[in-house]
């Protein structure tokens, strides 16, 4: 306003020049992206704006959900899909809501510190004329002289940052200030946050996670390139060339249950081999269980799930057999009734046109305790008693060939509308028991072996955000646990006892934070410095 | 890890005996919220604007010392004096409010007899499920506000407020989200889950205190600036000051424990699920709600934003703490899916 006024009456003055609009535009942006205002706003946004991603399906944690949730809403599943509401935390709008509160922190946070070096060498603050007014005050007259009591304030005030000062006519005073950790806590806590959110992203670039599932029989998985893995999610710098290798051998597994069923641990027994160790070929035995992750060469393996692969033997009409154990995916976690595909293609047929109508699948339903509901398999426990499945033989082209990836879990549906793939039996099966197909072909179910999925992670960064974690909350507790506080005496000479010897005190103080409590340490210091029983009504 | 039948069925008795209890003290502190002369006199005392002269240094609220207890103590001597009918009635309700404080500790001594039990029958900690969770919520929630009661006394005719939700929490734990006594999941043990689930509880419990404060100070504004809004309810409230005092230093000591609850979670998040952060619904809303909390902080030493917008972010914040648990935990699917319930 005064400045509007000004150019009015004084052109001369001020000439807003187009570099001058520029700057005070620049400026008043400055100053209105770090006003609390708009840090406060910025922190709903922040908070509005993850919301989404606990209420939506997301696709970094469900991508069929996602997929599913589109398919049922409509224009809305993908109006919501565009705006990025499937993939919240990479989004471009919550990019800029951090990006701004970052900002806003930074330009919050450099002039606080500049002022927090300063008040650190600065002196407290003069003492003020009438302590009477202070929120905290006594006063009383105590005996001795008032160079010995004002000696004694000075050391009742340990700890404290004080300064004297001669105020003249015999008066003299201590202004004294406690609590500055809580300054420094507080920005303590805004640079470790800073830090943290630094560490975060630099993590999200140099990461990697990949899933791998390994039979638990011996087999082994190597951590030497993407290939190796089901899936595989890398980091925005990761292209999967430079893994640090290691290898590991999932012997065992074992899981313990109660008697109703419920899990009480999950064991794989494994051994590794990484670093030096590879090169000699050197493995080493490992339990590895659910909170227990294998840490070797900077990267952690998990043990994230287990299920089972049926072992299904076929014998072709010719006399040969082929034996194969395919995982086959828990469909239900609580009694792992399992599905899946295993698929065979016939031996000694070198003409592929000729293998594409001889193809076999094995595909249905595996229960590790199994019901029967009529003919209906269902599973009434995780545990392994006399497991069944119940299949479809399918025959024909399972269109492995045709170039397109399939899921290892299923069979291609397509094939089978199209009539390439037919089914050509279907039977409850128990170990041991077998079905034999029209043309010879025997289908048996041997049995089952376990398999556990793995995960293996990389984050060279995780260290750095704990660290930073760790300060923030050193930090935070000193800035909301401790209280600015300060305490002024003064002390003269008792002008009206006769002799002299006597000297009256006069306490004050005050919480600078809007912190209580501090009644209860003024009470203390101010009956000490006034001997309590001398103290004046 | 057999599970001890009988010590169960004690800790069931102890808990439901425990609620039965706290709606017995509710009624007596409904009693002397309604009737008690104290009460109202205190809420106009305590109204009024206390202006303090500090000096130029006065920055903050003002003077805390005014509430503080001592200060409280030699207060209550500027009570203006009643008739003598007056305080008989004035006795006779404050008479029902202590009993209802004896009967909250009592109900909170059962209370935590019904949790220890609970620990003692399964050989673990008594937080594996949803129903303990909110157990050991409540029981923080009113050992909470028998804290702030030591330190306030002059707000215990709002206890019945605050045993309100406990009683409800209590009366859905048991009745909907109960689950019987069994050991927990392999996910589940590890010696995170004594910390980062104990502070999470401490947390959340000792957050409800300041929620259903900042909810009777909206109250209280709102009667403030038209007197016909809650005139039967919020007529008996303390002053304002109280009120956003009790959820202030109520949130200051709840925050940094929630922090650390965040910050242990995350850990045992990157032992158990192989990456310390992955927005996984729970972590996302209590991440929300951790924003939520550290915006109140900001606000509330925030010129235009102190008072009646500080206390809404404050009963948002509680109303998101109550969202991750029921919603998250029962509705969406994610990994934190421990409810042990259905």
């Amino acid at each position: 306003m005064t400045s509007d006024r000004q150019t009015e009456t004084e052109p001369s003055a001020y000439r807003a020049t187009p570099a001058r609009r520029a700057l005070a535009f620049i400026r008043n942006t400055w100053r209105g992206l770090t006003s609390m205002r708009t840090a406060l706003i910025l922190l709903f946004l922040l908070a509005l704006a993850a919301m989404p991603g606990a209420m939506l399906p997301q696709r970094s944690l469900n991508e069929p959900k996602v997929r599913e949730y589109i398919a049922e809403h409509g224009w809305w599943g993908e109006l919501l899909d565009d705006l990025g509401f499937f993939a919240v935390y990479g989004s471009v709008w919550f990019a800029a809501i951090y990006l701004l509160l970052m900002i806003s922190l930074v330009g919050c946070l450099a002039p606080r510190s500049v002022e927090y070096f300063r008040s650190m060498r600065a002196k407290p603050v003069l003492t003020p004329r009438n302590l009477s007014r202070l929120p905290h005050h006594a006063t009383g007259t105590v005996a001795g002289d008032a160079d010995d009591v004002f000696a004694a304030a000075r050391s009742r005030l340990k700890g404290w940052r004080t300064t004297e000062r001669d105020e003249g006519d015999g008066y003299k005073s201590i202004s004294a200030e406690k609590g500055y950790l809580r300054e420094t806590g507080n920005l303590l806590f805004h640079f470790a946050m800073l830090g943290l959110i630094i560490a975060f992203a630099v993590g999200k670039m140099v990461t990697y996670e990949g899933q791998v599932i390994v039979h638990a029989d011996g087999s082994e998985f190597c951590n030497s390139g993407i290939y190796a893995y089901d899936s595989f999610n890398p980091g925005l710098r990761v292209d999967g060339t430079e893994l640090t290798p290691f290898c590991v051998r999932v012997n065992d597994f074992e899981p313990t249950y109660t008697d109703i069923g419920q899990p009480i641990e999950y064991r794989a027994d494994i051994e590794y081999s990484s670093g030096d160790d590879l090169a000699t070929n050197t493995w080493r035995p490992y339990q590895l269980e659910v909170n227990e992750p294998l840490r070797t060469a900077g990267d952690r393996v998990y043990l994230l799930g287990h299920g089972f692969a049926p072992v299904f033997t076929v014998t072709f009409p010719n006399g040969e057999k082929r034996t194969k154990a395919t995982q086959w995916r828990p469909a239900d976690q609580t009694t792992l009734l399992s599905d899946g595909a295993t698929k065979f293609d016939p031996p000694g047929i070198t003409d592929s046109e000729q293998r594409r109508d001889k193809q076999l699948a094995v595909t249905g339903l595996f229960a590790p305790t199994p019901v029967f509901n009529g003919k209906i398999l269902s599973s009434a426990g995780p545990r392994l008693t006399d497991p069944a499945v119940a299949v479809d033989i399918m025959r024909g082209d399972l269109g492995i060939d045709s170039g397109y990836g399939q899921s290892i879990f299923s069979i291609d549906q397509s094939q089978v509308e199209k009539g390439a793939l037919e089914r050509v039996a279907r039977e409850n099966l128990r170990v041991g028991e077998s079905i034999t197909l029209e043309d010879g072909t025997e289908v048996s179910f041997d049995g089952v072996r376990r398999w556990v999925s793995l995960q293996v992670s990389h984050d060279p960064t995780q260290v750095w955000v704990l660290g930073f974690a760790v300060a923030m909350l050193v930090g935070l507790a000193l800035s909301l646990l401790v209280k600015r506080r300060r305490v002024w005496v003064r002390v003269a000479p008792a002008a009206d006892v006769e002799g002299g010897g006597r000297t009256v005190v006069e306490v004050g103080g005050l919480a600078r934070t809007d912190q209580a409590g501090y009644g209860d340490e003024f009470d203390e210091i101010a009956a000490d410095l006034l001997n309590q029983d001398t103290r004046s009504p | 890890m057999p599970v001890d039948e009988t010590l169960s069925r004690f800790s069931d008795w102890s808990y439901n005996t425990a609620t039965l209890i706290y709606v017995l003290a509710m009624v007596f502190f409904a009693v002397e919220q309604a009737f008690g002369r104290a009460g109202r006199l205190r809420a106009e005392r305590t109204a009024a604007p206390r202006r303090e002269l500090v000096g130029a240094a006065a920055s903050g609220p003002s003077d805390p010392a005014s509430l503080t207890p001592t200060s409280n103590a030699s207060g209550a001597s500027a009570t203006p004096p009643l008739t003598p009918a007056a305080r008989r009635s004035t006795s006779r309700a404050a008479r029902f409010g202590r009993m209802g404080v004896s009967l909250t500790v009592l109900a909170a001594l059962l209370h935590l007899a019904a949790l220890v039990l609970r620990g003692l029958a399964t050989s673990r900690v008594p937080w594996g499920n949803m129903y303990e969770y909110m157990m050991a919520v409540c029981l923080i929630a009113v050992v909470t506000w028998l804290v702030v009661l030591r330190k306030y006394p002059s707000v215990r005719h709002l206890s019945a407020f605050v045993l309100l939700p406990v009683v409800v929490l209590l009366f859905i734990g048991g009745t909907m989200l109960y689950a019987t006594a069994a050991p927990v999941q392999p996910a589940l043990q590890s010696y995170w889950l004594i910390v980062h689930v104990a502070a999470a509880i401490v947390s959340s419990g000792m957050f409800l205190v300041p929620g259903v404060a900042s909810v009777l100070y909206l109250m209280r504004a709102a009667h403030e600036s038209n007197s016909s809004r809650f005139a039967k309810l919020a007529g008996h409230l303390p002053g304002r000051q109280v009120l956003d005092r009790v959820s202030y230093r109520t949130t200051v000591l709840a925050f940094p424990i929630y922090t650390f609850g965040v910050v242990c979670g995350a850990i045992w998040a990157e032992a158990a699920w192989g990456r310390f952060w992955g927005w996984d619904p729970k972590e996302t809303v209590a991440f929300v709600a951790w924003v939520v909390y550290a915006a109140y902080l900001h606000a509330r030493a925030t010129a235009g934003w102190r008072g009646k917008p500080a206390a809404w972010i404050n009963v948002t914040g509680f109303a998101l703490i109550v969202f991750n648990l029921f919603f998250i935990n029962l509705v969406t699917a994610g990994l934190h899916s421990y409810a042990g319930v259905g």
